[in-house]
C-alpha cells in the first residue's frame, strides 16, 4: 500500500486537533496549554515538510526551520513569563490571570 | 515500500497516542514525557519525508532543550496539580466539540483536494536528487544563499528570547555580597590605604 500525501495531511490534521482539544480541556494549566500549542506546531511542520517532499520543494523545509526557531522562542519565553507570575502569585490558573492590571 | 508504509503506520500511530496523553495525563511530568515521545515520532515520519536534517534537528532542540525546558519548569513550581484539574469534565463537551468540526473540516479539505499534476514543474526551489547531494547540504545551500536573510531574522528572534527570558527570570535577592568590578577597578592608594599612627600599649 502505498503512502501519500494525503496521509502524512491526516496525522497532521489529527494532531492539530488533538493541540487544539488540549487547550480546551486543560483550561487552568498554563503548562499543558504550552504542550498544545508545540503540538499544534509540530503538526504545522508536519504539513510543511511533507508539501515539500511531495512537491518537490525544498523551500517548505526551509520554512519549517523557521517555525521551528520561533516555536522554541516562545516556549522560552513563555516559560519565563510562567515562572515570573508564580513568582508573585503563587499560583498558575489561567483563570486568575484577567485579574492582572498594569 | 511495505515496510515504508509499516513504519509510516507506527509512527504515527504512536504519535497521535502521545499526543493524547500529553493533554489527558494526570501528572504533568507524564506529560512532558509524552511530549517527548510525540516529538520523537515526528521526528521518524520526517525521516520517511527524507528531511534528515529537520528531523535531527527536531530531536536536538525539541527534545535536547525545549521539552527539558518544559519539564524543569514543571518540577521547579510546587503547583498543586488536582486543583488545577478541577473542572476538566465541564470544559469536555464543547473542547469535543469544536475539536470534532476542526478535524471534519480539515478531513473534507483534503478529501476534495489535488495537486495539480504541473505543480511540481513550479516549485521555486526544486529539490536535487539525493545521489547528488544530501538533504542537509540542499537546505544548506538554499538557506546560507537565498534565504539568509531569514536565517539572520531568526536568529536575531532567538537571540530576542534569550535576553528576555533572563531579564524576565533574574532578580537580585537584598543583602547578599556582590562584587562590583567597577568599584574594584576605580580604587587608588588614596581610598584603599588608611595611614594610622598607633601607639604603642594602645589599639586604634
Amino acid at each position: 500500500m502505498e503512502i501519500g500525501l494525503p496521509h502524512y495531511l491526516t496525522v497532521a490534521a489529527i494532531l492539530f486537533t488533538i493541540g487544539v482539544f488540549g487547550i480546551f480541556l486543560n483550561r487552568k494549566n498554563v503548562i499543558i496549554i504550552l504542550m498544545s500549542i508545540e503540538l499544534m506546531l509540530l503538526a504545522v511542520n508536519l504539513n510543511l515538510v511533507a508539501f515539500s517532499s511531495f512537491l518537490g520543494d525544498l523551500v517548505g523545509q526551509v520554512f519549517a526551520l523557521l517555525v521551528l526557531t520561533v516555536a522554541a522562542a516562545e516556549a522560552a519565553i513563555g516559560l519565563a513569563i510562567l515562572v515570573v507570575y508564580f513568582r508573585n502569585r503563587g499560583t498558575i490558573d489561567v483563570e486568575d490571570i484577567h485579574i492582572m492590571k498594569g | 515500500m511495505a515496510v515504508a508504509a509499516l513504519f509510516f503506520y507506527l509512527f504515527s500511530a504512536l504519535a497521535v497516542a502521545a499526543g493524547v496523553m500529553v493533554i489527558a495525563a494526570r501528572n504533568p511530568v507524564h506529560s512532558v514525557l509524552f511530549l517527548i515521545l510525540a516529538f520523537f515520532n515526528g521526528a521518524g515520519l520526517f525521516l520517511l519525508l527524507g528531511a534528515e536534517f529537520l528531523a535531527m534537528i527536531l530531536v536536538v532542540v525539541y527534545v535536547g532543550a525545549v521539552a527539558v525546558l518544559f519539564l524543569f519548569v514543571v518540577m521547579m513550581l510546587d503547583i498543586d496539580f488536582t486543583e488545577l484539574r478541577q473542572g476538566m469534565l465541564q470544559y469536555l463537551p464543547i473542547g469535543a466539540t469544536i475539536g470534532l468540526i476542526l478535524l471534519v473540516e480539515l478531513v473534507m479539505v483534503l478529501g476534495t483536494w489535488s495537486i495539480s499534476a504541473d505543480a511540481v514543474n513550479v516549485a521555486s526551489a526544486p529539490a536535487p536528487a539525493l545521489a547528488d547531494m544530501t538533504n542537509a547540504e540542499a537546505l544548506g545551500r538554499l538557506l546560507y544563499t537565498r534565504y539568509v536573510y531569514f536565517f539572520q531574522a531568526a536568529g536575531l528572534v532567538l537571540l530576542v528570547a534569550m535576553i528576555g527570558a533572563i531579564v524576565l527570570t533574574l532578580r537580585h535577592k537584598e543583602g547578599v555580597k556582590r562584587q562590583v568590578i567597577a568599584d574594584q577597578v576605580a580604587r587608588t592608594p588614596e581610598t584603599g590605604v588608611e595611614v594610622r599612627k598607633v601607639r604603642p600599649g594602645q589599639g586604634l
